[in-house]
């Protein structure tokens, strides 16, 4: 029984290898573009930020001043790029997206330094992306309260009292102490990347062959449904594990992200993403008939859940609550936690086994209603 | 002029007939883009929320309370789990029970009072690099301002007079809450309108040239540009519909203030689902098989815009050869162009060089593709 299944399914996988190979150029995006999309975005993105860019309005124009405002042109988190003469000025460079931040020095800075009384410095952000401005508006007050400290323990110096800083502050961040955002990524877009091919391959082939009319020739034939999805699917798994490898040893090789755990739980969660990502594709394909639907309803139903709501790029317990309940639909979301858990923390089985089992039901629930609806319509 | 319109409209009409009868493409065309920005205006939100800190308070006194108090009152976080010593905290973030912890070492009111330096730690999880790289710029914040509040105190009364502090007086223009759905939603709205209206096209020519159909639309008298315009309109009212479809959610809905000119937001909105159109249309031109148009589509298209458009990852902080790959991006100046309206009420005056971008890569890949097409008929 055993050899017959083989003895079945080997013709069929042969023929959708030769269909692959036939049309190379398919073959080496599923490759090489998986490993492209790595390399830039492990080159490209970078969550810590940097470089916003920075109009200074100096309405003092003294020595406090520009000593203040140096701290300013000397750091990587903001670069000076204007000078402002007014308000207006500021606001048109904000309008029209030319800077993000602006410090604004009153005129009685250096007066009422002097007179010794608390001067204020104004710090100007633009708001519309919220992420960038509450960091900017927290480099800059930082700045100017570690400067103004600083002011006064110089001046205890030239009492001949030891400066110092009160709170000398020791962040321990563990798992990514650089806080490398490629370290944070990768074990991200290996699911996102494995679960868009395999739904949009499997749907894809099998629409195809429904196209073409070609399914009711396979159909007649006495393959049963089972190894037409079988020999459909293999070949794609296959493809999903080497692209998945190529991923995991580019981002070891120019990232230095590393597998912490066992590699082999790591394959083992691939593995059962996969299967449900072919599960998916194929539910897909027998509620579709061409392949333009298919892929739209592939792309919304994989690529944007897998983006926004897995907790890929932004933090499921940010969301609101019937977002987080509905985000379960992702089953990205379950193989980001054992992919980060096993590649950052090097946790085992026993830390990660729930989302496990809830990832071998979700293929399980694809794969049958897929072959159930499969197995219909042949009938 | 006259039979090309003809001619137009006759390939229109049949589009329309394919469309009408696949109906899951218009549901699919139409329900889709609504029902992605309804979920997903909601998921894309960077606000930091429910922060939980565990404390090791080694020292309690006065000072340490105080120093902690800070934290609490700071608004970011909220302190969950009292422990004892340090080794104590690890497992709350281990297994993620605590966002952050605070560690007190014993002696930190004595060393700030004889004015040594006390060492203060927080430990972060940073497998979650985002979040851990906000929570430590707030607690950094936090610090820097107890250090200067701490200084001005004791020089104060070593001097004997006030010594002067400067303070930061943040302010912040055009979202002044900092909610991010004000900046995500009209992201989410640009990037549903790029994807529908990509894979609409994209597939639209190749698909005639795998079922052998274009070679009968060659040997009829229909010229190429004739042939690509009576495929683009259909595909550009159901775009038209998706976009005041969108918009409608992400101002009425979403209650993203709406500053800006509504027309000129319709206006460049449909110039920009022109661009993505066209370059459906060309990927089109390109595939040998609708698998690789939706390869091409999927790897050069989708992923790249969304990673390097600014959608969620600010331009300003890429490396500089990436940074001129993204002028290369429509994605990138439609957001720039949604945002502005949105958020800043900017007008044609601000937003003319992003509109003159659109409109010039939407006529440069629109004559690109119909040039491909028309070499390959001949």
């Amino acid at each position: 029984m055993r050899a017959g299944i083989i003895q079945r399914l080997r013709p069929i996988i042969i023929k959708e290898f030769r269909q692959i190979r036939r049309d190379p150029t398919s073959l080496g995006m599923l490759l090489v573009l998986p490993a492209a999309m790595i390399i830039l975005v492990g080159y490209a993105l970078d969550f810590d930020v940097k470089h916003i860019p920075l109009v200074i309005f100096d309405q003092s124009k003294t020595a406090e001043s520009r000593a203040f405002l140096d701290k300013f042109k000397q750091t990587e988190n903001f670069d000076h790029k204007f000078d402002a003469g007014s308000y207006r000025e500021v606001e048109d460079l904000f309008m029209n997206n030319k800077a993000k931040a602006a410090v604004v020095i009153p005129t009685s800075f250096a007066s009422e330094l002097l007179a010794g009384r608390d001067a204020s410095v104004q710090i100007l952000v633009d708001g519309s992306d919220a992420n960038s401005a509450g960091q900017a508006v927290g480099y800059a007050t930082r700045m100017t309260m570690d400067y103004s400290t600083r002011m006064v323990t110089q001046a205890w110096e030239l009492r001949g009292r030891e400066p110092y800083l009160p709170i000398s502050f020791r962040p321990r961040i563990w798992y990514n102490p650089d806080l490398s955002s490629s370290r944070f990524l990768i074990p991200g877009l290996i699911g996102f990347i494995v679960v868009l091919t395999g739904v949009i391959s499997t749907s894809l082939t099998v629409v195809r062959e429904k196209e073409r009319g070609t399914m009711e020739q396979i159909m007649v034939s006495p393959l049963r449904p089972v190894d037409i999805i079988l020999g459909k699917t293999i070949p794609y798994l296959f493809i999903s594990l080497l692209a998945a490898s190529l991923i995991l040893v580019i981002g070891y090789l120019l990232f230095d992200v590393e597998v912490k755990g066992s590699i082999l739980l790591l394959y083992a969660a691939i593995f059962t993403i996969v299967l449900g990502a072919l599960g998916q594709g194929l539910l897909i394909s027998t509620i579709t008939d061409s392949q333009q639907v298919a892929f739209m309803v592939s792309v919304f139903s994989s690529l944007l859940p897998s983006f926004l709501l897995s907790g890929f790029v932004f933090p499921v317990s940010s969301m609101p609550i019937v977002l987080q309940v509905l985000s379960n639909v992702a089953v990205n979301k379950f193989f980001l936690i054992v992919v980060r858990g096993v590649m950052l923390r090097g946790v085992g089985f026993d830390a990660v086994w729930e989302q496990f089992v809830y990832m071998i039901i979700f293929a399980l629930v694809m794969l049958a209603i897929g072959t159930r609806r499969m197995v219909k319509r042949s009938q | 002029m006259r039979k090309s319109l003809e001619v137009i409209l006759e390939i229109m009409k049949k589009e329309f007939y394919q469309v009408r009868r696949d109906k899951k493409m218009l549901v699919v065309s139409i329900v889709a883009p609504f029902v992605q920005v309804l979920l997903l205006g909601y998921a894309a939100t960077t606000d930091i929320k429910n922060t939980t800190m565990v404390v090791c308070d080694q020292d309690k006194t006065e000072e340490s309370r105080g120093f902690i108090r800070e934290f609490s009152n700071s608004g970011y976080f909220i302190i969950r789990y009292v422990v004892n010593t340090p080794p104590e905290v690890d497992p709350y973030v281990e297994h993620a029970r605590a966002s952050i912890a605070l560690v007190i070492p014993a002696g930190f009111a004595r060393d700030l009072l004889s004015r040594k330096t006390t060492e203060v730690q927080v430990v972060l999880d940073g497998a979650d690099a985002n979040t851990a790289n906000i929570l430590l710029t707030y607690a950094t914040q936090i610090v820097a301002s107890y250090s200067q509040s701490v200084v001005a105190r004791y020089a104060t009364r070593i001097a004997g007079r006030s010594i002067p502090r400067i303070l930061p007086e943040p302010r912040v223009w055009f979202n002044p809450d900092l909610l991010s759905s004000n900046f995500m939603v009209p992201g989410v709205v640009a990037l549903v309108l790029m994807i529908i209206t990509m894979t609409l096209t994209s597939l639209g020519i190749v698909k005639e040239k795998e079922m052998g159909t274009l070679e009968q639309l060659m040997v009829t008298p229909i010229k190429p540009h004739e042939l690509i315009l009576g495929k683009l309109i259909p595909f550009s009212l159901i775009g038209f519909l998706d976009v005041v479809i969108v918009l409608a959610l992400a101002r009425f809905w979403f209650k993203v203030p709406l500053l800006g000119s509504v027309p000129l937001l319709f206006g460049l909105s449909v110039l920009f689902i022109l661009t993505t159109l066209g370059l459906g249309l060309w990927i089109s031109t390109i595939a040998k098989s609708q698998q690789q148009a939706m390869l091409i589509a999927q790897f050069f298209f989708f992923m790249p815009f969304i990673f390097l458009s600014g959608f969620a990852f600010p331009i300003a902080n890429m490396p500089q050869v990436i940074q001129y790959v993204t002028y290369l991006i429509p994605l990138r100046y439609f957001l720039e162009i949604l945002r502005g309206i949105f958020l800043k009420g900017a007008g044609l005056n601000e937003l003319w060089p992003q509109a003159m971008a659109l409109l010039a890569m939407g006529v440069v890949v629109l004559t690109v593709s119909v040039l491909r097409f028309q070499k390959k008929l001949e």
